[in-house]
């Protein structure tokens, strides 16, 4: 197989094009930014631009699973919260790290079957039955420490065993790249793999293409999106530790909107909100589009009210191309093949 | 005769409200096309349904291949062999044509699927079928048409020994349809038993061995094609005779109304000219894509032109978008009722207010209810729409009263030209003699009336005069009392390319 046809095969994948797309827009974009700003090139930047993209990656990793299902998770940063109260809480009461890792594992991923039971089986608007997690969890996360923020979580655990957490999660690096975007990066491939190359990845682009087809072709939809809701559960909870481990304690508001993060990540990258297209690598360089925007808007000087302006032209900016570009080119119905063939 | 693979007897299926099916027999035998036959709403999808597996029965039993059955799931009824081919398409329009002919029964080494594998597997099935296309491409990218050749290769590569294929040729061109039956056939053969659904009763002398004929949800009888006539498997269906399948009434030809010029729009719409006069029903004849849709949505405003004149009573119109049109008096019955004519989950009452709402609003925008109730029932009288009221939601209507509701919007203000696209598609013998009714009466009063239609002896049975469209332009006018089918065929296959053409008559003849 020579090399013309291997990029070939590659770029015939769906979804590829508007993946490497966004991945031209980062890059222009970091550009961009470095010539105004040099110190956005700077080494410690980019290992710095890296782990705090994570987060945005995590999330939109999670979020992207259910924008292909045609569905949405709006309790993610419930869920995020959530993780990290629980887990700081108990751990400043002394309880060991594991268990407290555990224990808010088992009630993130709880939300996750909630939401899934809730759209696969009961038939709920996904954006009613998320939108009434996502007012659950946080209240969750509210009284895990009676309506306040944690202590430092040393206080209970110790010193030695919270600094082990935070170096693990945040501050600790491996190979000079901070652990945090190792730990993304290893969640990514996962799940990328998951989504491309496993029977639940391919059930989960054939709901959100067309449930009826899926449900009548034996394929479970219940099941599947319940997995693609206790996967962005488990991206979410994984988020929250991270969060915990920066502050070394638990935020009642930790997450607070990283649903749309999550949304706009995936966006970006081409991940249809209607479902039944997009790729993972997308996402990927949507959330370093999104950190890079952050990060280098905030080291050019702008107020953080322009970096919203700019982040919330640039998501909508990306869809009405993606719309125009499609109009422009699929709009009209394909009859002119038909004749050919003959 | 052959063994008996499907038996089911006493099924009895209630939905709120409904009692779809009433104490239902049905049989089928190795080796035999059955036609299921009876107007919608008999019950003919739902029974093939519960055989399919995606409803569960109330009561009675089912056996299949001799063994009995409880309720079966989609899953459970593809893997004894029992396949169905959907009346609407099916199919996940992102996913690629391989993708979607193993979806559920993907294959997998470990976790991983073989994506390769499953692409062979399909090319050799639709080989074996002689369908031109490629597994790897996306079905959404395919016309309809080859989406429905999908359709039934991805039945037939679960090996199924019972297909049920529910309207399957709906969305052919004849040519496919060849296609199909040269494939019902082969099945045949092989000792395949087909269960074969379909309103267009002049297909059934080509391939079907019996008929099932039901009414009302009940069971009426089954026999032999052979013994029977067309006219009683309609008698059966309806539960009376129809008199005139294609009723006709004779006016005289008025004044020019309408009159389009040189227009053109896309690539299915190529310097398209024709004229329509008071007291005559113009006929649209063709293959599937020739055209003739795009032309009305064209005409319409939904698409935009390049160039062309439309004239009205002699006087040119701009058509920018639907409201000019309206507001002129021109009028599009689409062809998908469900996605572009009807809100389906708004009542009667509301579709029929919704472009007349200029009418019954007062300067400040408020609805007048009386006038709005006023304009509903007399539509609903004057074409008989069959509803308790008119605030039942219009998605609960039958296929023809939903059409009439369509029509209904339109009549209700002055309009000078009614643009018909496919209007009997998907409905039964008697809804359809109602919908030519209706376009009679139109044409009695005057109205220039545009009727689109793929299926050939209702174009020469209700219109007056037919144009023939073939790839986007017209190629040729006849008169419907001196034409015959195959010189209207001939029109309609005559493509530019020369070859094509030869090709496409060598196998409609």
């Amino acid at each position: 197989m020579n090399k013309k046809s291997k990029f070939k095969q590659i770029m015939a994948v769906r979804g590829m094009g508007a993946a490497l797309t966004a991945f031209v827009g980062l890059i222009v974009i970091y550009v961009a930014f470095g010539l105004i700003q040099p110190q956005v090139f700077s080494v410690r930047n980019v290992l710095n631009l890296l782990r705090s993209m994570s987060k945005y990656l995590l999330i939109g990793v999670g979020q992207s699973y259910l924008l292909i299902t045609g569905n949405i998770d709006l309790s993610i940063g419930s869920v995020v919260a959530m993780s990290a109260m629980i887990s700081a809480t108990l751990m400043s009461s002394g309880v060991s790290v594991f268990i407290a890792i555990m224990v808010a594992l088992v009630c993130c991923l709880a939300v996750g079957l909630v939401n899934g039971l809730l759209v696969g089986k009961f038939r709920l608007p996904p954006f009613i039955a998320t939108m009434g997690t996502m007012f659950v969890g946080r209240g969750v996360a509210y009284m895990v420490n009676g309506n306040r923020n944690t202590n430092a979580i040393s206080s209970g655990i110790g010193k030695e065993a919270a600094d082990a957490f935070q170096d693990f999660f945040y501050y600790g690096s491996t190979a000079g790249v901070y652990n945090t975007f190792w730990i993304a990066l290893i969640i990514f491939i996962v799940f990328f793999f998951l989504l491309s190359k496993t029977r639940t990845g391919r059930h989960i682009y054939a709901i959100g293409s067309n449930t009826d087809a899926a449900k009548l072709s034996g394929v479970s939809v219940v099941t599947t999106v319940t997995k693609a809701y206790m996967i962005s559960a488990f991206c979410a909870f994984v988020v929250g530790l991270i969060l915990c481990a920066q502050a070394g304690m638990g935020n009642m508001e930790a997450g607070n909107v990283y649903e749309m993060y999550g949304v706009a990540a995936g966006v970006i990258g081409g991940v249809s909100p209607l479902g039944g297209t997009g790729l993972l690598l997308g996402t990927f360089a949507g959330a370093a589009v999104w950190q890079t925007l952050e990060n280098g808007l905030s080291m050019a000087g702008a107020p953080v009210g322009i970096q919203r302006i700019v982040i919330g032209i640039i998501v909508v900016g990306a869809v009405l191309m993606d719309i125009i570009f499609r109009r422009g080119l699929g709009g009209h119905k394909v009859p002119a093949k038909k004749n050919a063939g003959k | 005769m052959n063994e008996i693979i499907v038996s089911m007897q006493g099924i009895t299926k209630s939905f709120p409200g409904v009692k779809a099916l009433d104490n239902v027999q049905f049989e089928l035998r190795a080796g035999e096309v059955m036609a299921l036959l009876g107007e919608n709403g008999a019950g003919k999808s739902t029974l093939m349904k519960i055989l399919s597996g995606v409803y569960t029965r109330d009561s009675g039993t089912m056996e299949i291949f001799g063994k009995p059955y409880g309720n079966l799931t989609p899953k459970q009824a593809q893997e004894i062999g029992v396949a169905i081919i959907h009346q609407e398409l099916n199919m996940c329009r992102h996913l690629t044509v391989a993708e979607n002919m193993f979806l559920g029964r993907e294959k997998r080494q470990g976790f991983v699927l073989s994506d390769a594998e499953m692409e062979k597997e399909a090319a050799s099935v639709l080989n074996e079928l002689k369908i031109d296309i490629d597994p790897r491409q996306v079905v959404g990218d395919l016309p309809v048409s080859k989406q429905q050749m999908v359709e039934i290769a991805k039945a037939l590569s679960t090996h199924a020994r019972v297909l049920i294929m529910d309207e399957p040729t709906s969305a052919l061109t004849s040519c496919e349809i060849d296609d199909l039956f040269r494939i019902i056939h082969k099945l045949k053969e092989d000792g395949c038993g087909i269960v074969y659904i379909s309103h267009r009763l002049e297909e059934l002398q080509h391939i079907v061995d019996r008929v099932t004929i039901m009414r009302d949800g009940q069971y009426i009888t089954s026999m032999r094609f052979a013994d029977t006539t067309l006219d009683q498997i309609i008698a059966h269906m309806v539960g009376r005779e129809i008199k005139e399948k294609f009723p006709r009434v004779q006016c005289e030809k008025g004044k020019k109304v309408f009159e389009v010029r040189h227009l053109n729009a896309g690539r299915m719409v190529r310097d398209v000219s024709f004229e329509l006069y008071e007291g005559e029903i113009v006929g649209f004849a063709g293959l599937m894509g020739a055209g003739r849709t795009e032309t009305t949505r064209a005409i319409f405003g939904v698409d935009p032109k390049e160039s062309g004149e439309i004239l009205l009573d002699g006087h040119p119109v701009q058509i920018r978008g639907p409201q000019d049109a309206i507001q002129a008096g021109i009028v599009l019955a689409p062809e998908d009722r469900k996605k572009d004519g009807l809100c389906t989950k708004l009542s009667i009452r509301h579709n029929i207010a919704l472009p007349n709402l200029d009418l019954i609003c007062n300067k400040l925008g408020v609805v007048s209810s009386s006038k709005e109730e006023k304009m509903c029932e007399r539509a609903v009288q004057n074409l008989k729409i069959k509803t308790p009221n008119v605030d039942v939601d219009a998605g609960n209507l039958s296929g023809g009263n939903q059409q009439k509701v369509v029509v209904s919007k339109w009549l209700a203000r002055d309009s000078r030209v009614v643009m018909f696209d496919e209007p009997t598609r998907g409905i039964d013998v008697a809804a359809k003699v109602e919908i030519y009714h209706l376009m009679n009466q139109l044409k009695q009063q005057g109205i220039a009336v545009m009727f689109v239609s793929s299926e050939m002896p209702e174009v020469m049975g209700i219109a007056d005069r037919i144009i023939v469209m073939c790839d986007g332009r017209i190629t040729g006018e006849v008169m419907a009392s001196q034409t015959t089918q195959s010189e209207i065929l001939t029109l309609a296959t005559r493509f530019e390319n020369k070859f094509a053409a030869e090709d496409k008559g060598g196998a409609n003849a």
